[in-house]
């Protein structure tokens, strides 16, 4: 679950993390209201994607006249799939210097790393890349969190010593939020350095471990349903699926046999709409419910289902195609590869439907990749 | 000769009373594992599919002798599992339990670490050895015994791999499913180091996919070092688009790391066979042993 810019500053201010004043605003009225009380101020966008000031999403306004007119222009924009609903509105700061601190995985040692850096403003993989100087790691220990020695020598890895006496205690407090929050991405970028020489997180983000959501239930994260509607009807049906660009709609059973089947369609010449996995031990139900989604994609010109029965089994999902093509009048062309458990069962009903089984996975997405092209022609 | 269990392995499985805990249990009862005890806390004394139940992993490797633990524990206390079957002295932990908390699972495997056990998993099919012992969900009937060695961050996938395999006459020593998840017990590299170890495993056949960089860090450490056996290489998700979680917790691509072609490129320069697809791959092991597949893979 990802949060917003502002979702994420309410929680970094009730830890005793510095940000600026600022205020929600979901018309330009408020927006200009926000004005008045703050003074001079920054409007940005509320979406849960980066490159928003790039996009045109952030502006700064001296007045309330000015903040009304460019929140105006801000607020209905659509900035990577996202419609901006709220901008937020916060006092203008005075930076002298732009720095990064945040906390992530690192996969290769298998566990959350503090990352430290004296270049700050932009992705923190772009310094890594040509920076990698200013960067200091920490990986914190996972029972006692990092002590407050460790993370000075963070602090003085990065080069910024003189800084030690607040950054310490900041790194701290983020590392604490992390935890509390199951953070799999938690940064301050820019952590800011003012003309009075004050940090303050002028930007923040969150993203919470999906896995962990049933020790945060009360919480409520940026609504993500704009960026596709496939996708969010999927997360409804409680489906793996990821909207891909081509047009042959995917259907299987096990992450790595998906991916497979996405390569073996570009492999045969056509490209994959999607990815969706309805996992092991799949029901009839569940082959119904997939088969259902797909059809409500425009983009889709053919489908293609490939199943290995393990616990899945071939009767089962042979019962789900057939119901499902019957009861959505599916027009589609229709592609099925199965084997494993139940195999004969599940090929002689699906043949008895007329939907006859391909012999491999390879045949079954050359079928495939024929029959859309044949139906577009 | 094998790697992790055998017929020897004395199991136990922690959530055996559960529905899939059950479920699986039969399974691997029903391919000759030795299960010795279960563990779900609150059903101690009791028994089921006639393996008498315990209370804690302690109190049953106490009483059964359990070396092996499958963990069939729901997401919630699935770290924890792990944890009390490490401290109770168990040498091999499976956990097929997958969508664990990565903090926990951070824990687990610090934990895991520092009591020096082995840990395969978390969100994974399991270990069989064929004609052997299985602890996990692999399938039953597609094992075949013989002499290639399989190692896999898939698990339907892996499935393909070994019923093609057997079909082709082709048999397995060990088929190892290491998990889709980024925190994982045992990765590529140890998994290979076991294998390399193994006077029984001829030939080995790797699984890998999008994400980490556990592949290209198990072709240098291990492969390019002389393996000594023929390894061939397959990697899945390689038209997957960067940025987007392939099913996987750990399949996904971001920035520059984790594509497929870094981890193909680091097999091949290790001297890995890297195969296209899994007719390939089939067709490759059965030609490392000298033995050209005798029946066409379907």
């Amino acid at each position: 679950m990802k949060f917003l810019e502002y979702q994420v500053k309410e929680r970094f201010k009730a830890v005793g993390i510095p940000v600026p004043d600022g205020r929600l605003a979901r018309t330009p009225d408020e927006a200009a209201l926000a004005a008045g009380a703050l003074g001079p101020v920054a409007v940005k966008a509320q979406v849960p994607i980066g490159g928003r000031g790039k996009a045109g999403g952030i502006k700064l306004a001296k007045t309330p006249m000015d903040a009304k007119r460019v929140a105006g222009e801000i607020l209905g924009m659509t900035i990577k799939g996202y419609t901006v609903r709220e901008v937020w509105c916060e006092t203008a700061q005075e930076i002298t210097r732009e720095l990064y601190l945040g906390l992530t995985l690192d996969r290769d040692a298998r566990q959350p790393v503090l990352i430290l850096s004296a270049q700050g403003g932009m992705e923190i993989e772009e310094v890594a890349e040509h920076h990698p100087e200013t960067i200091a790691k920490l990986h914190p220990d996972p029972w006692r969190g990092p002590l407050p020695f460790e993370v000075r020598a963070l602090v003085f890895r990065a080069g910024l010593g003189p800084l030690q006496a607040q950054l310490t205690p900041l790194v701290i407090k983020l590392h604490a939020l992390a935890r509390t929050y199951d953070a799999l991405t938690l940064e301050i970028n820019p952590l800011a350095l003012t003309r009075d020489g004050g940090l303050v997180a002028a930007d923040g983000k969150l993203e919470i471990d999906e896995n962990a959501m049933f020790r945060h239930k009360d919480l409520h994260g940026a609504d993500e349903s704009d960026e596709d509607p496939i996708e969010a009807e999927a997360k409804r049906r409680k489906l793996t699926y990821v909207r891909l660009d081509g047009s042959i709609g995917v259907i299987g059973n096990g992450a790595g046999l998906v991916m497979n089947t996405l390569d073996l369609v570009q492999r045969e010449g056509g490209r994959a709409a999607n990815f969706l996995d309805i996992g092991g031990g799949a029901k009839a139900e569940v082959v119904h419910s997939a088969l259902e989604l797909l059809a409500t994609d425009p983009q889709v010109k053919g489908i293609l289902i490939n199943i290995f029965g393990g616990i899945t089994r071939g009767d089962e999902v042979a019962h789900g195609i057939i119901d499902a093509s019957r009861d959505l009048n599916l027009k589609l062309p229709l592609v099925v590869r199965m084997t494993g458990t139940r195999e004969e069962e599940g090929r002689r009903l699906l043949q008895e439907a007329g939907i006859a089984p391909e012999a491999s996975a390879t045949a079954a997405a050359r079928k495939v990749v024929e029959l859309a092209a044949a139906g577009q022609r | 000769m094998s790697i992790l269990v055998s017929r020897d392995s004395r199991v136990l499985v922690q959530g055996l009373t559960g529905r899939e805990g059950t479920f699986h249990t039969e399974q691997m009862k029903a391919y000759g594992t030795n299960v010795v005890a279960g563990v779900s806390p609150g059903k101690g004394g009791s028994s089921h599919l006639g393996v008498p139940i315990y209370d804690t992993v302690a109190d049953a490797r106490r009483d059964s002798g359990a070396d092996v633990s499958g963990i069939f524990v729901p997401a919630p206390f699935a770290a924890d599992a792990i944890m009390e079957a490490a401290a109770a002295g168990i040498g091999l932990i499976v956990c097929i339990t997958e969508g664990i908390p990565l903090y926990d699972m951070v824990r687990a495997r610090a934990f895991v670490e520092d009591a020096g056990v082995r840990l395969v998993g978390p969100n994974c099919p399991g270990v069989v050895t064929a004609g052997q012992a299985k602890v996990g969900i692999i399938p039953n009937h597609i094992n075949r015994e013989g002499s290639v060695g399989i190692v896999s961050r898939s698990g339907t996938l892996t499935y393909e791999v070994i019923q093609g395999l057997s079909q082709a006459g082709v048999g397995q020593t060990t088929s190892v499913g290491i998990g889709g998840d980024p925190i994982l017990g045992l990765s590529f590299k140890e998994v290979l180091q076991l294998f390399k170890a193994d006077a029984a495993t001829r030939a080995v056949i790797m699984i890998g996919e999008i994400g980490g960089s556990d592949e290209e860090a198990a072709a240098e450490e291990v492969l390019g070092r002389g393996f000594g056996k023929p390894v061939i290489g397959f990697i899945s998700g390689r038209t997957a688009p960067p940025g987007k979680r392939m099913g996987h917790a750990g399949a996904i691509i971001s920035g520059n790391t984790g594509t497929a072609a870094s981890k193909v490129q680091a097999l091949q320069r290790a001297g890995a066979l890297v195969c296209d697809t899994i007719e390939e791959v089939v067709a490759a092991a059965g030609a490392a042993l000298g033995q050209p597949s005798s029946a066409a893979h379907r």
